[in-house]
C-alpha cells in the first residue's frame, strides 16, 4: 500500500539536486539559528557564573576608579586606590548586610615571571570571612590559612601551575623579600581566581605598609533584603564607590547587545533567504506539475488533499534541513565559540555557545513553522488547480 | 447492454462558448444525448470539432455555458447552476475514471504505487480487494515493481487505465488514449477496452481520431462544428 508521506517524499526525489540545494539552504539557516541561540544562552550563563563566583553581590571600592573596579575583580589589574578599614565596621551596621569581607589587592612586578617579567596579583583576604563567602571554591591540595597574620598562601590553579608550586613549597614575594609557605592550591574555576595568590589580610597590610587600607569590600546581601536599598545607603558613604554585580552584568550586556543585534540580523537574513528558497522550489515544482495535479484531482483528490500533499513536501524539506543544520551546529559549536569570541568586547570564561536539547527543539519548532508558513502559498495555489488543467494542455 | 439498461448519463441541449479576446468560439452547439449503463460510445470527428470539450463537460471536468447534465439521475448542471466544487469532486470519484493521451505517471513511484495512488486520497469500499485482479486484467502484474521509465508506452497506458479503474468507476472516459502509441500498441489498448466493456460491463466513452479504434465501440457519434452530425450503431453487437 502507499500513503501520502511516501508520495510527497518520492515527489521530492524527482528533482534530487533541487531538493538537496533547498535542504542545504534550510540547514544553513538552522545552523545559524542554533548557533546563535546557543550563544545567547551560553553567554548569559557564563557571565552569570563568573559573577556568581565572585561570591558577593556588591563590591565597595575606593573612589577614583569607576568601573575599573569591576574589571579589577573580573580580570585582575592595577591602578589601585585605597579606603580606610573602618568603613567595614560602618557598613556592617546596615541591616541588609548578610556577610562582609575586606580585601586588599596588591600587584608586584616579578622580573622572573615569564620571559620578560610580569605582575603577580596578591589578594589579602580575611580568613574568618572570605572562605565562608567563597565556599564554592574547592581545593586541589591543602586548605585555607586560618591565622590572619601567618606567612602562608593559597594559590589559584593557574598561579600554582605557573610558579610550579605544591603544598609545602615556599613562595617569595619579590619586591618585599618575604617568603611565605603554600598551604593550599585551588581547583580550576575558570575565573580570575585561578591566577590569584591569596594571602592573609593582616599580613599583606603589614608587608606592604598599608595597615589601615583596603582596596575592596565584598558584601553579600541577605536573601530577602533589597539590594538597591543597601546600594542607596552605601552611596552616602564618603570616598567610596559602589559596584553592584547586577550593574556590572548590565554594562557588559549592553556592550554585547550591539554585537547580538548584528548577529541576530544575520540570522534573520539567513532565515528569510531560506524561506524564499523554499517557496521558490515548491512553487516551481507545483507549476511543473499542474497537469499531474489536475489528474490527482480527477482521481478524487480534494483541494485540501492537494494542499496537504504539497505542504508535506515543504515540511519534509524543512525538517531534513533542520535536522542536518542542528547536528552541524552541535558539531561546530567549538569553532563557533572561537569565532564569536573574536567579535565580542568582553567574553566570559567557559563555553560561550551552549546548545541543549530544548534549544534544538526550539529551532526545530522555528524551522517547522517556517516550513508551514512558506508552504501555505504554493499549497494553496496547487489546491486550486482545476482538474481541467490536466487536459487543457493537450488541446494546445 | 440492452435497450432496457438504465441511463447513467443524460445531457440536454449542452452549449459551450469559449471567449478568446472579443471573439466568441462556440465549441459545443446544442448537444443532447443519453448513455446507458454498459454502453461503449466513441466520439469521432475532425480536429477542432469539439470532442475534447464535450467529453470534459460530460466528465464534470468543465462546465457548459448552458444546458443540463444528469448522472445516475442526479442533476449536476442545470442552466449554469453547478454543484459545489466538493460535490463535484465526489461525483468525479464516485462515477468516473479518466485516461488521457499522456499518462501522467509519477516517475519515482513503481507501477503498483502509481496504480494505488488514488487510494491516498480516497478509497471506495471494497476497492482494495480488486487491486491484484485489475493488475492482472491489464497485463501489468509482472511489471508491478518497475518504475515507469522501465516499461513501454503501451504498458504505461495500461498502468494509467489500471489507476483509473482502481476505485471501480461507473464510466471510463478516454480522450485519445492511443494518441501516443504506435498501431500495434493501439490495437492492444483497443482490445483491452473492448474486453473491459464486454466482460466487466464497464461503460466507456472514448474520443479518437482513429477509425479502427472507433469501430470497437457499440455506438459511434460523429461531431462537426460542435454538433452531432451523424450517429451509428455498430453491427457487431446484438441489441
Ligand atoms: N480553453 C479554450 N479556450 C478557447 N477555445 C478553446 C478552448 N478549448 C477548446 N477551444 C476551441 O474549441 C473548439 C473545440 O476544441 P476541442 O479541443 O474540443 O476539439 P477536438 O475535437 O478535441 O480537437 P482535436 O481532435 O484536435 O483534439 C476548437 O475550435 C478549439 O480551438
Ligand atoms: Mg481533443
Amino acid at each position: 500500500m502507499i500513503n501520502i508521506f511516501q508520495v510527497a517524499y518520492k515527489n521530492l526525489l524527482r528533482k534530487k539536486a533541487r531538493s538537496a540545494l533547498t535542504i542545504v539552504g534550510i540547514a544553513l539557516a538552522a545552523w545559524v539559528l542554533v548557533s546563535l541561540l546557543g550563544f545567547n544562552r551560553g553567554y548569559e550563563m557564563s557571565l552569570n557564573r563568573d559573577i556568581d563566583n565572585l561570591g558577593f553581590q556588591i563590591l565597595v571600592t575606593a573612589k577614583g576608579c569607576p568601573y575599573e573596579a569591576a574589571t579589577l575583580m573580573l580580570k585582575g589589574g592595577t591602578g589601585l586606590r585605597y579606603m580606610k578599614a573602618d568603613v567595614v565596621a560602618q557598613i556592617s551596621k546596615e541591616p541588609e548586610v548578610d556577610e562582609i569581607t575586606p580585601m586588599l589587592m596588591q600587584a608586584v612586578f616579578d622580573p622572573n615571571k615569564g620571559e620578560s617579567g610580569g605582575y603577580s596579583a596578591y589578594l589579602g583576604v580575611d580568613p574568618a570571612t572570605f572562605p565562608k563567602m567563597k565556599s564554592f571554591l574547592e581545593f586541589k591540595q591543602g586548605k585555607w590559612f586560618t591565622d590572619p597574620e601567618a606567612l602562608e598562601a593559597v594559590m589559584g590553579y593557574e598561579a600554582a601551575e605557573l610558579e610550579q608550586r605544591e603544598v609545602g613549597d615556599p613562595l617569595l614575594i619579590t619586591e618585599k623579600n618575604v617568603e611565605v609557605k603554600v598551604v593550599g592550591i585551588l581547583k580550576r574555576t575558570g575565573t580570575q581566581d585561578d591566577g590569584t595568590i591569596f594571602l592573609p589580610l593582616k599580613m599583606v597590610q603589614k608587608t606592604f605598609d598599608k595597615t589601615d587600607d583596603l582596596t575592596g569590600i565584598g558584601i553579600k546581601v541577605k536573601k530577602e533584603a533589597s539590594i538597591s536599598k543597601l546600594e542607596d545607603k552605601l552611596y552616602q558613604l564618603p570616598d567610596v564607590q559602589v559596584v553592584s554585580m547586577s550593574q556590572v552584568k548590565q554594562t557588559i550586556m549592553t556592550l554585547v547587545s550591539t554585537a547580538k543585534v548584528m548577529v541576530f540580523s544575520i540570522a534573520l537574513i539567513a532565515i528569510l533567504i531560506s524561506v524564499v528558497g523554499v517557496v521558490n522550489t515548491i512553487l516551481m515544482s507545483v507549476m511543473e506539475r499542474l497537469q499531474e495535479i489536475g489528474i490527482l484531482k480527477s482521481m478524487g483528490a480534494t483541494a485540501w488533499d492537494i494542499f496537504k500533499l504539497i505542504w508535506l513536501e515543504t515540511l519534509i524539506l524543512c525538517i531534513s534541513g533542520g535536522v542536518i543544520g542542528a547536528f552541524f551546529a552541535l558539531g561546530t559549536a567549538r569553532l563557533t565559540d572561537v569565532l564569536i569570541r573574536r567579535l565580542l568586547p568582553y567574553a566570559p570564561s567557559g563555553g560561550l555557545v551552549q546548545i541543549n536539547p530544548s534549544l534544538v527543539l526550539l529551532t526545530f519548532g522555528i524551522v517547522i513553522l517556517i516550513g508551514l508558513l512558506s508552504g501555505v502559498y504554493p499549497s494553496w495555489k496547487a489546491g486550486r488547480v482545476r482538474p481541467l488543467e490536466a487536459i487543457r494542455s493537450q488541446v494546445e | 447492454m440492452s435497450q432496457t439498461s438504465p441511463i447513467v448519463l443524460e445531457a440536454h441541449d449542452l452549449v459551450k462558448i469559449f471567449h478568446r479576446g472579443s471573439e466568441d468560439i462556440p465549441a459545443i452547439n446544442h448537444v443532447s444525448l443519453s448513455i446507458r449503463e454498459g454502453e461503449f460510445v466513441a466520439f469521432v470527428g475532425p480536429s477542432g470539432s469539439g470532442k475534447t470539450t464535450l467529453i470534459n463537460i460530460l466528465g464534470c471536468l468543465d462546465n457548459p455555458t448552458s444546458g443540463k447534465l444528469s448522472l445516475d439521475g442526479r442533476v449536476v448542471v442545470d442552466e449554469g447552476r453547478v454543484l459545489s466544487e466538493s460535490a463535484l469532486t465526489k461525483v468525479r470519484r464516485d462515477i468516473f475514471g479518466y485516461i488521457f493521451q499522456k499518462f501522467y505517471l509519477i516517475p519515482t513511484l513503481t507501477v503498483q504505487e502509481n496504480v494505488l495512488l488514488p487510494f491516498t486520497f480516497y478509497r471506495k469500499p471494497g476497492a482494495d480487494a480488486e487491486v491484484g485482479r485489475i493488475l492482472k486484467l491489464l497485463g501489468i502484474d509482472h511489471r508491478k515493481d518497475h518504475l515507469p521509465g522501465e516499461i513501454s508506452g503501451g504498458e504505461m497506458q495500461r498502468v494509467a487505465i489500471a489507476r483509473a479503474l482502481i476505485n471501480r468507476p461507473r464510466i471510463l472516459l478516454a480522450d485519445e488514449p492511443t494518441g501516443n502509441l504506435d498501431t500495434r500498441r493501439s490495437e492492444e489498448i483497443g482490445e483491452l477496452l473492448k474486453g473491459l466493456n464486454r466482460r466487466e460491463g464497464l461503460t466507456i466513452i472514448l474520443v479518437t481520431h482513429n477509425p479502427a479504434l472507433a469501430n470497437i465501440a457499440d455506438r459511434i457519434i460523429e461531431l462537426r462544428d460542435g454538433a452531432i452530425y451523424k450517429e451509428s450503431w455498430s453491427s457487431n453487437r446484438e441489441a
